[in-house]
């Protein structure tokens, strides 16, 4: 399958990845090689067989929904690249 | 230079208990061998002040007559682990600066089992490589040459740094981490042993994600007797991580006897590639012979789906990191980009990513957006999922008509040279898993043992998959395999 440049720009924004225009070209050429290689699995008949959900069969645990921690407010933030008042600051999202 | 940290673990383990060594003296010996391997590209995060102190407390854990396992082992681990106030970076730009407020399962079974820490490895960024060069911290290097060459060569990926640094005795052993090879692979390059326990096994609590349902942790270690003492240690159900199996873990180490008589080891006829090196061929028809020998009964055995895996990883692998690969955004840990005025919130997460991401974290990351985006679910995503029912049903098909375990190569070639690549396609880079990913897409165990060398004296090695959740029956076997092999070759100092 041939990706074109207009579609690895629409992936890219979807990734949230900036990718410049005179990148695409290369990139669509790079994801269909890729597409290329996965589609061999047209080969397959997978007629009734179910799609994976589990790799071992195995039941999730479930717990009672308690609070079992909290309060570090100060180990959240501690990594965060610009923190104020106990916030986490972001450029200006609503005029 | 001592010798100190050219022991195994449990050579140091009986040596500590006997009071011969102190952790102190194994930890200061690797410390030194370390300092002097800035050449190999191993150890990215060192922590000498940790691993001094960690390597105090277990002397006086040992002397108290309280020493569990690891007690006073000097190990080195995985970028990939988060580790409390030590960076944890996934080898990648965009968590640069980033310090855990919060230790990962894994290591913390670890250190109460008394490990010592000696420093973080590299890796490929985000788990995501087969030669290690794709790490922001630059390339790990094998310590392993072809002979009357010094080109540098490939430890392998993603844990490069894991394999080169325990080949090269920089520490007793490490942790890796496998989402499609990537314990065994590296392993087989720099001649040490290597396992991918069930999936399940190891809790990924801590582990930075990158496919969440194809990612284990396991050891990486001089010897099986060791794999199995540090898995031993690893694994384990963990109520933080929804996927850790609620299983009791055997004393694997107990269960080496090197017994494997009326064993039944299947040899899958698929695996035999076109273009398969004659060398690989030989040693794995070598492997066949040894386990023969031994008293194993071998089958041919069929797995059909084989050919299919390589393409269903590369949907599923993806997609799941798209995903899981989406918290990087600059808010909340790592790098944010510098914006300029009138750039708003979009810019920041673009300009960030970009940034922040090297070229084949960002191509798997908008591959799987592609293949999970509308119209493309049902046809790629769906589709993938069915083939991987098929690739499982293939070795419970095996399983189910007596196969204890499956001998294969373990990789395609000896390790090639750094940059060699380069230029290939991303799809030629991706063939070196064709033997290991399906081992991750059925969720089973696997080992690679070292078991010869090349023409041009590189470590070649073999793995065996075994049954879920008998890695204890699995090591046994690698252990009669490590036994008739003999492998006990060293690569020479360079660095």
């Amino acid at each position: 399958m041939s990706i074109d440049t207009q579609t690895a720009a629409k992936v890219a924004k979807l990734a949230r990845i900036r990718v410049e225009p005179e990148r695409l070209p290369e990139l669509a050429q790079e994801f269909s090689n890729i597409l290329d290689f996965i589609e061999q699995l047209g080969e397959v008949d997978v007629d009734g067989v179910e799609p994976m959900v589990s790799v071992t069969p195995m039941r999730l645990k479930r717990r009672v929904d308690g609070v079992t921690d909290g309060n570090q407010q100060d180990k959240v933030l501690a990594n965060a690249p610009d923190a104020r008042e106990g916030f986490f600051a972001v450029p200006k999202v609503v005029e | 230079m001592s010798d100190l940290s050219k022991m195994k673990v449990a050579e140091a383990r009986d040596a500590l208990r006997a009071g011969d060594v102190t952790s102190l003296e194994l930890t200061e010996a690797c410390l030194s061998a370390i300092e002097g391997a800035g050449a190999l590209g191993a150890f990215v995060h060192k922590t000498p002040e940790i691993a001094r102190a960690q390597a105090a407390a277990a002397d006086a854990r040992i002397k108290a007559g309280d020493a569990p396992s690891l007690c006073g082992i000097p190990m080195g681990i995985k970028d990939l682990f988060c580790t409390k106030g030590v960076p944890s970076q996934s080898a990648s730009r965009i968590l640069e600066g980033f310090k855990p407020e919060y230790e990962s399962t894994v290591t913390s079974q670890l250190f109460d089992a008394g490990a010592v820490m000696l420093g973080k490895l590299n890796m490929d960024e985000f788990a995501m490589g087969s030669s290690n060069e794709t790490s922001t911290y630059g390339n790990a290097v094998n310590p392993w040459r072809r002979d009357g060459d010094d080109t540098a060569l490939t430890p392998g990926g993603s844990s490069g740094g894991s394999a080169s640094a325990v080949a090269a005795d920089l520490c007793l052993a490490a942790t890796g981490t496998d989402t499609g090879g990537s314990i065994r692979q590296p392993a087989a390059f720099t001649g040490i042993t290597g396992i991918k326990p069930t999936y399940g096994r190891c809790s990924r609590w801590g582990i930075v994600a990158f496919a969440s349902s194809l990612d284990q942790a396991g050891p990486m270690t001089k010897d099986v007797r060791d794999a199995a003492i540090l898995l031993q240690a690893m694994c384990g159900h963990d109520p933080k991580d929804s996927t850790s199996a609620d299983l009791p873990v055997p004393d694997f180490e107990a269960m080496l006897t090197g017994d494997i008589r009326g064993k039944t080891i299947g040899i899958p006829r698929e695996y035999r590639m076109d273009g398969m090196s004659a060398e690989i061929d030989a040693l794995w028809t070598q492997g066949v012979d040894m386990l023969r020998d031994a008293g194993a009964k071998i089958v041919d055995i069929s797995l059909p789906h084989t050919k299919y895996a390589l393409p269903t990883y590369y949907v599923i692998a993806p997609a799941e990191a798209s995903s899981n690969l989406a918290r990087y955004d600059g808010v909340r840990y790592g790098h944010r980009a510098t914006l300029a005025s009138g750039e708003g919130i979009n810019d920041m997460y673009e300009k960030t990513r970009a940034e922040g991401f090297g070229p084949e974290v960002q191509r798997r990351v908008m591959v799987g957006t592609y293949v999970l985006s509308a119209g493309f679910y049902d046809a790629y995503y769906n589709k993938a999922r069915k083939v991987r029912t098929l690739i499982k049903k293939d070795f419970e098909d095996a399983f189910a008509a007596g196969v204890d375990a499956i001998l294969t190569p373990a990789t395609p070639s000896p390790a090639f040279g750094l940059g060699e690549m380069k230029d290939a396609d991303p799809v030629q880079m991706y063939l070196n898993d064709v033997f290991t990913v399906t081992v991750n897409l059925a969720g089973l165990p696997g080992v690679t043992v070292p078991t010869g060398l090349d023409s041009k004296g590189l470590p070649l090695g073999l793995q065996l998959i075994g049954r879920p959740w008998e890695e204890g029956d699995l090591l046994n076997t690698a252990y009669a395999l490590e036994q008739a092999a003999g492998f006990a070759a060293k690569p020479a100092k360079w660095w």
